[in-house]
């Protein structure tokens, strides 16, 4: 089988595997054998977790400038292993520094560069990719012609599936020149408090003027809990003190794109539109049957939440109890 | 220190946008405008020049002749002269080749910072600046909130999905700017009147050297082999008896694989 190249994300804060790598590996066995490119030294839990995902080679870059210049180095490992290996294909997820690399190694390599894919599966005449036009309304499916296909996958559009591999792990020396061509990371400046989980979380579950008080709120943390999420809340919410101005869900607080947004006794003003509406799964629950927020909902369910919600929750519960038994 | 402003003509709104039968978007008989990211860019740049001497800016533009507008729009809000590479062999080119021929013109002006918008409002790749640098040999600095230009060298901030990164490297360099970076200012009648005086130099392929089977549709490196539109997704309300809907939800979410 012929190799795919992935150049796997790492976490600047602890140095761990970034979930993006998970989604890049899973779309990468559809087109071939993948391949990690790690920047920096192949650690037991970076390998285990690029393992888990299906990955039968790790190329790591054991320099330690990789922190400082990741394109530089993301780059020149992977002209250097697309010479050696002739990869089918070479998958990027779609970022600030990825966007660059994709783009720094279609020049190198003279190769067809399509970004942003949401989709890719191997047709006849190489891995066609399926990415969004504007603004979502057209799905466009492309296919590189000249060279390697380079692609940059949208990670958050693609469900990642394990599928255990034992990777042989072989490095590659990169030397940085004594003035390279390149930007510098010369601070990190991570983001506190707690809002950091909620618009980086895969499930968010809001609350809104529907939960009717301070004590009911305890049911969008509990349904946020159950579903492994984050809770939040809209404006009115915010408001009334229920939740933390740190937590509010709109145009002018949070804005959130989780795969399943859980929307409770909430309306859905424009403005809390705006906060959520690149959610991929929508669920409502409300008793305003003409709520704005049914609209956008892939499953609502018009009805009084105080009860519903908890029949919900004994239902989860019984659910995860079952499988467990 | 010359600066270079990559700018671009866009669709105004881009609502009502159709793809042609070729699977480009049918841009003709469209009302266009300067991409605003670049507006924010050639407004930084001015900012720029206002505390170095002798600072030149270069506006460049790609396009048909309709993109003349965004260049006028450059000048108006502080580029002193415009360069427009117009042939009619660029029609559908991609990414590659658009970041090769702004290269050679870039090569061609001269440049200590090379400054344009990080995305377009209507194809948006992103990836024509870090293709620019690479071609250029310097360092990109990708999708700048804030930018800050001195001595020789350039320090950007910008947001991940993690925090904020600092980033800095020597001049020359390419750097590209959000939205966020700046404002343009509100022009002046006398700027308006004084950028029409202003000089705007139109070259073609020939004119930077590039050969013209290296641009256009004809050269792109990836093609398209089919545009629908995206289906709406199915939606489903239900009204019944808690319990009931409460199972219906749970066998949602365990089909989605949330459970």
């Amino acid at each position: 089988m012929e190799t795919v190249l992935v150049l796997a994300d790492r976490h600047s804060a602890d140095g761990g595997v970034c979930r993006s790598s998970d989604a890049l590996l899973t779309v990468a066995r559809r087109l071939g054998a993948p391949a990690a490119v790690l920047c920096g030294p192949a650690d037991a839990e970076s390998v285990a977790a690029l393992g888990r995902y299906g990955a039968q080679a790790i190329y790591a870059i054991p320099s330690p400038a990789c922190g400082d210049y990741t394109v530089f180095m993301g780059v020149e490992a992977l002209v250097r292993l697309a010479a050696q290996l002739r990869p089918v294909a070479i998958l990027i997820a779609a970022g600030h520094t990825g966007q660059e690399v994709a783009g720094r190694l279609a020049v190198r390599l003279d190769c067809g560069l399509i970004t942003d894919a949401v989709d890719l599966w191997m047709g006849p005449q190489g891995p066609v990719a399926v990415h969004e036009a504007l603004a979502g309304s057209y799905l466009v499916e492309s296919r590189v012609i000249r060279g390697i296909p380079v692609h940059t996958v949208k990670t958050e559009a693609i469900c990642a599936e394990p599928a255990p591999a034992e990777p042989v792990v072989s490095n590659v020396e990169i030397v940085l020149p004594a003035r390279p061509p390149a930007a510098r990371v010369v601070a990190q400046i991570p983001r506190s408090g707690p809002q950091a989980d909620l618009s980086a979380s895969a499930v968010v579950v809001a609350g809104g003027s529907g939960i009717g008080s301070q004590d009911s709120f305890e049911l969008v943390e509990k349904v946020a809990q159950a579903l492994g999420g984050c809770a939040g809340g809209s404006h009115t919410a915010t408001a009334l003190g229920w939740c933390p101005r740190s937590r509010q869900i709109d145009q002018v607080g949070q804005v959130v794109h989780p795969l399943l947004y859980l929307a409770m006794g909430v309306s859905g003003s424009v403005r809390h539109r705006a906060g959520m509406q690149s959610a991929k799964t929508v669920v409502a629950i409300d008793r305003d049957p003409h709520a704005p927020i049914f609209g956008l909902a892939d499953f609502g369910i018009v009805g009084d939440l105080h009860q519903v919600v908890p029949e919900l929750l004994a239902e989860i519960h019984r659910r995860k109890n079952s499988s467990e038994a | 220190m010359r600066i270079a402003v990559l700018v671009k003509h866009v669709p105004c709104a881009p609502g009502g946008l159709v793809f042609a039968a070729d699977h480009t978007l049918s841009r003709a008989g469209r009302r266009g405008q300067l991409n605003e990211a670049d507006a924010g860019a050639v407004e930084l740049a001015w900012r720029i020049a206002l505390r170095h001497h002798n600072a030149q800016i270069t506006a460049v533009t790609m396009g048909p002749a309709e993109a003349k507008v965004a260049l006028q729009r450059a000048l108006v809000l502080g580029a002193d002269e415009g360069i427009h590479i117009q042939d009619e062999k660029l029609s559908g080119s991609d990414a590659l080749a658009t970041s090769r021929v702004l290269a050679a013109a870039v090569q061609r002006i001269g440049f200590d910072l090379v400054l344009c918008g990080a995305a377009s409002s209507d194809s948006g790749m992103a990836v024509v600046p870090a293709m620019v640098a690479e071609r250029l040999g310097v360092a990109a600095l990708c999708f700048a909130d804030s930018v800050r230009a001195a001595d020789g060298r350039v320090e950007i901030r910008r947001h991940d999905g993690h925090g904020a990164q600092i980033l800095a490297a020597e001049l020359p360099a390419v750097v590209s700017v959000t939205q966020r970076c700046a404002v343009p200012r509100y022009p002046r009648f006398a700027a308006i009147m004084q950028a029409r005086h202003k000089l705007v130099r139109t070259w073609s392929l020939s004119r930077l050297g590039i050969d013209r089977s290296d641009a256009g549709l004809a050269a792109a490196a990836a093609t398209v082999q089919a545009v629908r539109p995206a289906t709406g997704k199915k939606r489903v309300v239900i009204e019944c008896e808690a319990p009931a809907a409460a199972v219906q939800l749970a066998d949602f979410l365990a089909e989605r694989d949330f459970l």
